[in-house]
């Protein structure tokens, strides 16, 4: 699957960090997890966050098994599942919201989905799905020369993440290889909201950014509008993942209305949170 | 299947990768790939320094009690009109089951990473209480993960591991069974990672996981080799082992791999039926796929979700299999087969009666191949089992299955 320079996803990525960083801006990288409470919502609440000022989107591709992730995202996995959500019905999520949205859309996905689909029938389905990206949290350097040499011929990003256990040389290595941006996990632990940022997060970010080119967003346990705006004095942007999910699978018994906006509010105080960030 | 006469011995795997031809690997978020690579270091040191070995042998004899005994059992070979039967007692090791050579083995391996806390997860309770022995021994703190189904189904080793000092978690999340156990498990050493070791049950999850538990448990086969040579003069013909994560197969076939006369057979789950979810049988129903951090086979759907999988037995109530086991299966190494809940149930009556031993659920697996394929051998042929485990914990669970089969429900 060869893509033309013209139409390679990942600068859709490229140029929204671009158009940042000349007007001064952070981004804001909410997640959502495809199919819970239905496929419907799920693209409703992507567009809500793109019309509330959301960078990006990560969609969450339910698996079974999700080691890297806390109780709020385990569960809405759990629940999307139960109802029946297919991989399919996640490539026709993401391809309905990636035709009305403005912002790039990157999927996560653990790679016991993507090994199990086959590299290349996955990275097709996610072309045509409009997606821009991979962020693989099981796939560690080691294991990802196939799926790395399939997106860079698609043109998809692949997103390395870095963590507080990562050596200062290997998190070096790992932030050459990463493509779109770098995901620095705030915590050792996995995802959901915590009360404070861990302690030397801000120092780690501005050690890996005097290493890096490629953007740094901060995510793992952030929540609150102070944290966002902490972060992204130093990143160049954040990812808010089970405060969101938690806000969806509250309201999900609510009229959608109410539910979007709920997430709509939430979303533009986050992202005007990003915007007062030092540039 | 090796056909050049150069080809590398089948033994010599994993690769630096921890890879068993395609099959292992290390499939986990980045935040433990410092730990893993901190294990392998501590792994090949220990393996370098004359006094760990001399430290595990020593603990293995006094407080073990090994090496266990190779038991002809002649009652039941006998019943079975055909080969003989032997039994290899890894049931009169201390706790009761195999499971404590590999406790001991990264107990101390976690003293050398200067690691004081010990997570696990455990399925029939066996290695929990195997884990929660080691930490009492060698004073370190001990929490154990065990799926809410398991809890109830093996409540006597929930007791002895309170009893130890071990906190026991039930886990409420999925099917409450040993895969829901090990996710949280490796959710705890997400956050824990740095002062906190996991010892995993079996020969499972990334690298260097199942080759230091194989390594560990290799000293059933490397027994039970000197034992045959001792007590009947030569290799067994035939050696069967029950395969739930796949570790007291791994140890028994391991020291046997590059000895092409034995013919090798390990014995899954057959639950049921073969219908999906009904069993547990990876190797006899599965596909490769990544499951807890290794490739392998495992029960899964289409998309690579993991499938809901059953056994009378928790501690082969698994929907994966130790990549190595995958490594033999492709390689026509070793043969897998499978056995129902109602054979094994069989059996372990069977065995009960004729022979005076209590076998565990997991154990009675391999007892019911081995009586049904000895009486379609000779006599002078031998059959070695691995006798696993114990059956005390599994009493109270056979008598309540029983009560039901007796109101009519099936067993
Ligand atoms: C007695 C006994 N045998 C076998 C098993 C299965 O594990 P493995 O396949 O790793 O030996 C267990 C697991 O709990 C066990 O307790």
């Amino acid at each position: 699957m060869t893509t033309t320079a013209a139409t390679r996803p990942i600068e859709r990525l490229e140029a929204m960090f671009a158009a940042n960083r000349a007007a001064g801006r952070k981004a804001l990288a909410p997640f959502v997890t495809a199919g819970d409470p239905d496929a419907d919502i799920t693209v409703a609440v992507i567009e809500a966050v793109d019309r509330a000022g959301g960078s990006l989107c990560e969609l969450g591709v339910p698996y079974s098994d999700p080691i890297a992730d806390g109780q709020v995202i385990q569960a809405s996995y759990t629940r999307a599942l139960g109802k029946g959500l297919t991989l399919a019905g996640v490539f026709d999520i993401a391809r309905r919201a990636s035709a009305t949205c403005s912002m790039p859309i990157l999927a996560m996905a653990s790679y016991s989905l993507i090994f199990r689909r086959g590299i290349d029938r996955f990275v097709a389905d996610a072309l045509a799905a409009g997606l821009t990206g991979f962020v693989v949290p099981d796939l560690p350097l080691e294991e990802s020369d196939d799926l790395d040499t399939a997106c860079r011929r698609a043109g998809l990003a692949l997103v390395r993440l870095v963590t507080p256990t990562t050596p200062p040389e290997r998190a070096e290595a790992i932030a050459r290889k990463s493509t779109g941006f770098l995901y620095c996990v705030s915590v050792a632990g996995v995802t959901g909201a915590r009360a404070d940022l861990p302690p030397g997060l801000v120092d780690r970010v501005a050690w890996l950014k005097s290493k890096t080119d490629v953007p740094i967003l901060v995510g793992f346990g952030i929540s609150a509008p102070e944290q966002v705006k902490a972060v992204c004095d130093v990143a160049d942007g954040v990812i808010v993942g089970s405060a969101l999910v938690r806000r969806i699978a509250e309201h999900a018994g609510q009229p959608r209305d109410a539910l979007l906006t709920e997430v709509g509010c939430y979303v533009s105080e986050l992202a005007a949170a990003a915007r007062r960030a030092e540039p | 299947m090796v056909t050049s006469s150069v080809a590398a011995p089948l033994s010599n795997v994993p690769d630096a990768l921890g890879r068993f031809g395609t099959f292992g690997g290390r499939y986990v978020p980045e935040t433990l790939s410092a730990a893993l690579d901190q294990l392998e270091r501590a792994y090949a040191e220990a393996g370098a320094d004359p006094s760990f070995a001399a430290e595990l042998d020593g603990l293995l004899s006094a407080f073990v009690g090994r090496p266990t005994p190779l038991l002809f059992a002649q009652r039941l070979t006998k019943l079975a009109g055909g080969a003989q039967i032997w039994l290899k007692r890894e049931d009169l090791s201390h706790t009761g089951a195999h499971k404590i050579n590999n406790t001991l083995g990264q107990g101390l391996l976690a003293i050398r990473m200067g690691k004081k806390r010990i997570i696990a997860e455990t399925g029939a309770g066996q290695h929990g209480v195997a884990t929660a022995t080691a930490c009492a021994r060698f004073g370190l703190e001990c929490v154990v993960y065990m799926g809410s189904e398991d809890v109830r189904r093996q409540a006597p080793n929930v007791r002895n591991m309170r009893l130890m000092g071990a906190e026991v978690r039930p886990v409420e999340t999925g099917s409450r069974t040993l895969r829901d156990a090990i996710n949280d498990a490796m959710r705890d050493w997400m956050g824990s990672v740095e002062t906190t070791h996991y010892i995993i049950g079996s020969v499972v999850g990334p690298h260097p996981f199942p080759r230091i538990v194989r390594d560990f448990q290799s000293v059933i086969g490397r027994e039970t080799i000197a034992m045959s040579r001792k007590q009947f003069g030569r290799l067994p013909d035939t050696v069967v082992a029950c395969v739930g994560g796949g570790s007291n197969a791994a140890g028994m076939f391991f020291p046997f791999v590059d000895h092409p006369e034995v013919r090798l057979v390990g014995v899954e789950a057959g639950g049921r039926s073969g219908q999906a979810g009904d069993h547990a049988a990876s190797l006899s129903y599965g596909s490769p796929g990544i499951l807890h951090g290794s490739l392998s086979y495992v029960l899964q759907d289409d998309d690579g979700q993991t499938a809901d999988v059953h056994s009378v037995s928790a501690g082969l109530d698994y929907p994966g299999v130790g990549p190595e086991h995958s490594y033999w299966h492709d390689m026509g190494r070793v043969e897998y087969t499978s056995v129902t809940d109602r054979e094994a149930l069989d059996a372990f009556d069977t065995v009960a009666r004729n022979e005076g031993i209590l076998s565990a659920l997991e154990t009675s697996h391999a007892l019911a191949w081995a009586v049904r394929e000895a009486a379609t051998r000779s006599p002078d042929e031998i059959i070695v089992v691995c006798l696993s485990g114990r059956g005390d914990k599994d009493a109270a669970e056979i008598a309540r299955l029983r009560g039901l089969a007796a109101d009519g429900g099936t067993a």
